[in-house]
């Protein structure tokens, strides 16, 4: 089974709302119809988008650090959103894991929207009819644009590459590699929905190393019986080595 | 969650709908097991009237609930699994037996009792249907009670039996009193469970927090900007919008003018045999019940609002 995901890195994440514009952009001008805005320049503009960065505050100042979190559908592998649909319009695909809205069977009741514990969904106030994030479903398996490009608008967009795209179910695939190695995780995982994208956390610029980690213990400068010692040891050691008088031997 | 008037209106009119028939239909069964004396055919013929005129109410409040309801016939699909799709079932089945009752009754047919049955059946599946929308979302842990499902079947109860009792005293004045004792009983054991309701959620402590919404776990984490100026569907959609003071006060005027007013009122009106009394008995409690479940939905707090905590 696949199960197709964004894995983003809050770690390089700068906040700048890329992937939000590139977002908006492909998806407003897709074959499913635009996303309707409201007052767009003018006061109290608002409108739907699939993808939206926030920014929050963590701890206290002068010790605060800025985390910058995109938020979009996670795709649920136990979507709270599809078994309310009273019309069937909200699915999930079995192909990819793909967690879609049928924008023509949709009758915008908007109870899809009260059971996502994230927010994920939004309606559309023109057409209403509830939209939310269709990971570029349009765009992944478009075989008229280059391989490359076959990826989710946002994650293209991204100048520092904070988005990673894959098959979760894949467990040497990009995506699942970083959730493993570098603690990936799911937002409120309390209630059970098993989100497919996940989240890979804030890494302190501080690196903890043992003074073993420095030197070589199979340093070929080392001689046999002696404990390896440290670098400046060793650095010593080839110093002294170097300064014996030529021809001694 | 911002209360929708749609909702409201639905939620509490076919309530009323479903207690009216079941105070008709309890009085019929009484009387065709030689346990009470039989009203006038009027009494069972209006009261299903009024009933059915009901359903048609709510369900064209819940017409105005959404975006396209040109395609509300979709919504009949889907019953295997989401509870509105059932409701959206049960409904026009309870409200067609109802009028086909009303109707078998007009005619003196022998099969009303066996249809109203069937309509008994409609009727309570409705109250689990409408509950359980509410209360299988478990993330709403205000909402996410067996209370609910109870809270919904009492005030639906209390209400329509307040409605029968002002029928009785004009259609058949020798079941008021009995009526009205079943009202108040239903008000009176409404009010309980709401309190339990108020007091459950009151205590109730969110199990989402914005640690666990952002994933990062320190004790101090505050939103610096939402991603949005001009405000989203997020921000509509869930928050009521209005001070925890003004909740309070609709909080206070529906557990007086839905349950002890009322209560008053329909003693005073069936014992006074006063119709105007029994009258404003019932607008008095249906304005509370709306009251009641406008605050229903506005103390509903939804864990996406934990991403909606600050504008820029």
């Amino acid at each position: 089974m696949t199960q197709l995901a964004l894995v983003i890195d809050l770690n390089v994440c700068v906040g700048c709302h890329a992937c939000v514009t590139s977002c908006k952009e492909w998806n407003t001008s897709g074959v499913a119809g635009f996303l309707s805005d409201e007052n767009p320049y003018d006061k109290d503009p608002t409108g739907t988008f699939f993808n939206r960065v926030q920014t929050y505050e963590v701890g206290e100042f002068p010790c605060t650090e800025t985390v910058h979190f995109p938020k979009s559908c996670l795709h649920c592998e136990d979507p709270p959103c599809v078994p309310v649909c009273p019309t069937g319009a909200s699915y999930k695909r079995k192909e990819d894991g793909i967690v879609l809205v049928d924008y023509d069977k949709c009758i915008g009741c908007k109870y899809c929207a009260w059971a996502c514990p994230y927010g994920a969904r939004e309606i559309d106030e023109k057409q209403q009819v509830m939209k939310k994030c269709t990971l570029c479903v349009d765009r992944i398996y478009d075989q008229a644009i280059p391989e490359a490009q076959r990826k989710p608008a946002c994650v293209t967009a991204c100048p520092t590459n904070a988005r990673l795209y894959g098959d979760i179910h894949d467990e040497n695939s990009e995506v699942s590699v970083a959730i493993r190695e570098r603690g990936g995780y799911a937002l409120m995982p309390e209630w059970g929905t098993q989100p497919a994208n996940h989240y890979l956390p804030r890494r302190k610029g501080v690196v903890a190393i043992d003074a073993d980690q420095v030197s070589r213990i199979d340093s070929p400068l080392n001689v046999d019986g002696k404990v390896p010692g440290t670098l400046a040891a060793l650095i010593a050691e080839a110093q002294a080595m170097a300064d014996r008088p030529a021809g001694g031997r | 969650m911002h209360p929708a008037l749609s909702v409201i209106l639905l939620t509490t009119l076919i309530g009323v709908a479903q207690g009216l028939f079941l105070a008709l239909y309890a009085i019929d069964l009484g009387a065709s097991l030689d346990l009470i004396d039989r009203p006038v055919t009027a009494f069972f013929v209006a009261g299903a009237a009024l009933s059915v005129l009901l359903c048609g109410l709510g369900l064209l409040a819940s017409f105005w609930h959404l975006g396209r309801p040109e395609r509300a016939w979709r919504a009949a699909t889907m019953w295997r699994t989401s509870w509105l799709s059932r409701e959206v079932i049960v409904l026009p089945a309870f409200t067609a037996s109802v009028f086909a009752y009303g109707f078998a009754s007009a005619i003196g047919s022998p099969l009303a009792l066996w249809i109203g049955l069937l309509a008994v059946v409609f009727c309570i599946g409705l109250f689990v249907c409408t509950g359980m929308i509410y209360a299988c979302l478990k993330f709403l842990q205000e909402w996410a009670s067996p209370l609910t499902l109870i809270n919904y079947f009492l005030l639906g109860c209390a209400s329509g039996f307040n409605l029968a009792t002002l029928l009785a005293a004009l259609l058949a004045p020798r079941f008021t009193e009995p009526l009205a004792v079943w009202a108040i009983g239903f008000t009176t054991v409404a009010l309980v469970v709401r309190a339990t309701m108020l007091a459950r959620n009151a205590r109730l402590r969110p199990i989402s927090t914005v640690q666990s919404a952002i994933g990062v776990k320190h004790p101090k984490v505050q939103q610096k900007s939402q991603g949005a100026m001009g405000g989203s569907f997020n921000t509509r959609e869930f928050f009521h919008g209005r001070s925890p003071g003004f909740l309070r006060s609709v909080k206070w005027a529906f557990l007086v003018f839905a349950f002890p007013v009322p209560a008053v009122l329909v003693w005073l009106g069936a014992t006074e045999d006063a119709v105007l009394v029994l009258a404003a008995a019932f607008v008095v409690q249906y304005a509370g019940l709306l009251a009641e479940r406008w605050f229903f939905f506005a103390q509903a707090n939804h864990p996406q609002n934990l991403y909606y905590q600050a504008i820029s």
